[in-house]
């Protein structure tokens, strides 16, 4: 296992330029600037339609200072599979040097991930491009105005599941992606987190050096779409972890590796509190919520065979 | 100069794409396009062509990795049929945006529902507004010969758009005629693998797919407006080289029958052919009849149909494609009566719809069609028929 990587490690030179129009706070924004950081510097972005694609290049200007192509919404992973075939063939016959490995990122929101380029990613992931995938998950249609994804979880309000006499919010539980890659046998899946930076590096590292399709799943703090102040997204990120609604792991050769353990959790009540979206449950509805976060726990305590996550404080 | 063999017209054209020695296939199966990717796949498994396949899961995605590849500077080759073609609409906007000389050949077949897998021209038609150069050919030979000139029209620094192909279903895609192919080493001394258009370099990184806001949106149409203009004359030069170099001759539009005719049937595909043969058959009647097949329908060649048509006393077109609806429920009726007014002329035209969802244009579909515009001749324009005469139908 590779040493563990610390702030010191991170590299000076920005590779996401600032000036582009993503909201104060933004979790993506943080989540961009160093995934493109941890890139190697001649890898190739194919990125999906959403926040992160339409606030960074408004033209003439640009963020990426990478090779970007930006098709539609639901075509990311087709596209890089494009590029990748490309870049193969390419250097086959000698057109680009064979020595050079160019990678190929494809990046999208959880809209264009989970739900409309769900058959894409899943065709990556069968035909098993050299490609690694990231969804940026801020658990619904943050772009288009907060609606509801297959990625928003129980109980959030959104503009499609608001709060009334009738509804009380989202009803279903958030679809499970990381069980969806895994059941393509790829090689490498991990989830990252915008108040996790080394460990998210270590991630996006080793995630480069893996040949075949893999996938990350990064969890994306939206201050509008969640309701909460800008200066509490890396607070809200820290919370998720602490509380075990959001596990920090790996996935690689059918082995879980939870890279951030938290031996003694926080009650998911101090995690809801943060978010004005989360602001009418009931205590019943938190403690549906908290159960449904003790299982999750308990189910991946025994893929890591031993208790990483441990019980919540009382 | 390649070898004369007996090949289905799918056959001829996967023969054309395994010489214009293409970098990246993407593409999904759909009846009666499958016996193209099926034929080139057979190429690479036997190391005759050293290409990617991408067998992706939908039209959508082969689309979608044909624009990624393009983009990443590999000659990229997709095929589809109808609900594919549908199904590849949004990307098809997109592909010609993003100025990415792909080519595509479309085995025209009607579109559901009904659902019917046979052949007419609905898909093509649908897809006519995509901002695609397209293409139909007559037989197999010019379906073969297309998919060559269809490179050299996409890559041509001054156009870089994609191109369409296309030939009849089954009529032409599972029908076997002689063909002549066109050989690799002559192919790509005629379409040279230059790279001429922007592509994902880290050497010089871009950002391809901005958005583009109300500041700038307009002057990106603008300039795509002016490169489809511009495929008109890359058309003209290259169906001129093709001829000089491999003496098969094709325009934009062309004119079969009398020199000077007073009747005149617009056509497009391989109903052409049944045309020429009944107009030979007919030949010393006492009628001055002719055809114009149409090759190129994007962009419009304007020019040669207004050369052709002016002054014809009696023009009708032929569409096996059916918009209801519309002013003109036969889209190449439309293209022909706007060509007409827009340049002054009377637009002395009947549309007939006919052969949707495979039914063949039989000779005795031809004589009425020929028969009705022979009674119409004299009549004043405002006389002749405003809706569409179906042919071939049970009404």
């Amino acid at each position: 296992m590779s040493r563990t990587l610390t702030i010191k490690d991170i590299p000076r030179e920005e590779r996401f330029a600032p000036g582009h129009r993503m909201c104060q706070g933004c979790g993506a924004a943080i989540l961009m600037r160093h995934i493109t950081k941890a890139m190697p510097k001649d890898a190739i972005i194919v990125q999906a339609t959403g926040c992160v694609e339409v606030t960074t290049t408004l033209y003439p200007e640009t963020s990426w200072m990478h090779p970007w192509l930006h098709i539609a919404f639901e075509n990311a992973a087709a596209g890089a599979s494009g590029v990748e075939a490309a870049l193969k063939v390419l250097k086959r016959k000698g057109v680009l040097p064979p020595e050079k490995d160019v990678r190929v990122v494809a990046i999208g929101g959880d809209g264009g991930t989970f739900d409309i380029g769900i058959q894409a990613l899943s065709g990556l992931l069968e035909r098993g491009h050299d490609v690694l995938y990231i969804v940026y998950d801020n658990e619904a249609y943050m772009n288009t105005g907060i609606q509801r994804s297959g990625a928003t979880p129980f109980g959030a309000w959104t503009t499609t599941t608001p709060v009334g006499r009738v509804w009380h919010g989202e009803w279903r539980n958030k679809k499970d992606i990381i069980g969806i890659a895994l059941a393509h046998r790829v090689p490498y899946v991990a989830t990252i987190n915008p108040a996790y930076i080394p460990d998210l590096y270590m991630k996006i590292n080793k995630a480069m050096e893996i040949k075949g399709p893999k996938l990350i799943h990064a969890y994306s703090p939206c201050v509008p779409g969640w309701r909460y102040e800008p200066a509490l997204t890396v607070t809200v990120a820290r919370m998720a972890v602490q509380t075990g609604i959001w596990i920090n792991y790996e996935v690689e050769n059918n082995t879980l590796n939870v890279t951030t353990p938290v031996p003694k959790r926080k009650p998911v009540r101090e995690y809801l509190r943060l978010h004005g979206r989360f602001r009418h449950l009931t205590d019943e509805e938190i403690e549906k919520i908290q159960e449904f976060v003790d299982k999750q726990v308990a189910y991946v305590n025994k893929l890591a065979g031993k208790e990483v996550i441990g019980p919540v404080e009382k | 100069m390649g070898k004369v063999v007996p090949l289905s017209g799918n056959t001829a054209v996967a023969y054309a794409v395994k010489s214009a020695d293409v970098d990246v296939i993407s593409a999904y199966p759909i009846t009666p396009q499958t016996t193209i990717v099926e034929k080139l796949a057979e190429f690479i498994a036997n190391g005759e062509l050293d290409a990617e396949m991408i067998h992706v899961e939908s039209e959508h995605s082969a689309l979608s990795a044909a624009v990624g590849a393009s983009a990443a500077g590999a000659r990229v080759y997709t095929a589809s049929s109808s609900q594919g073609i549908a199904l590849m609409y949004e990307i098809m906007f997109i592909s010609s945006s993003l100025r990415l000389p792909i080519v595509m050949t479309i085995a025209a077949r009607a579109l559901s529902a009904p659902i019917n897998i046979w052949n007419d021209h609905s898909d093509f038609m649908a897809v006519s507004d995509t901002g695609w150069v397209m293409m139909m050919a007559e037989n197999n030979q010019e379906a073969h010969d297309d998919v060559i000139i269809a490179y050299r029209i996409a890559e041509d620094p001054e156009v870089l758009l994609p191109v369409v192909t296309a030939l009849d279903g089954y009529f032409m895609t599972h029908t076997i005629e002689p063909i002549t192919v066109v050989e690799r080493e002559e192919a790509l001394d005629y379409i040279p693998k230059k790279r001429t258009w922007y592509s994902l370099d880290p050497a010089r990184p871009i950002t391809m797919g901005a958005l583009g806001d109300p500041q700038w949106y307009f002057e990106f149409k603008r300039q795509q407006y002016e490169a489809m203009k511009k495929s008109r004359e890359a058309f003209n030069t290259s169906v001129e080289e093709f001829s000089r170099r491999f003496g098969r001759r094709y325009d934009a539009v062309e004119l079969y029958g009398d020199d000077n005719p007073d009747i005149l049937i617009v056509a497009m595909g391989h109903v052409v052919g049944n045309l020429r043969a009944y107009l030979d058959r007919v030949r010393g009647r006492g009628v001055k009849a002719g055809v114009l097949k149409v090759k190129l329908y994007r962009p419009f060649p304007e020019d040669l149909i207004l050369k052709h048509l002016q002054g014809v006393e009696m023009i009708g077109v032929i569409d096996r494609a059916l918009v209801p609806g519309s002013t003109s429920a036969g889209p190449l009726y439309g293209d022909i009566v706007t060509t007409l007014a827009k340049h002054g002329f009377e637009a002395r035209a009947v549309s007939f719809i006919t052969g949707l969802g495979g039914r063949p244009v039989t000779h005795s579909h031809i004589e009425t069609v020929l028969s009705k515009l022979v009674d119409l001749k004299g009549k004043p324009v405002r006389e002749l028929p405003k809706e569409p005469l179906f042919i071939g139908v049970r009404e």
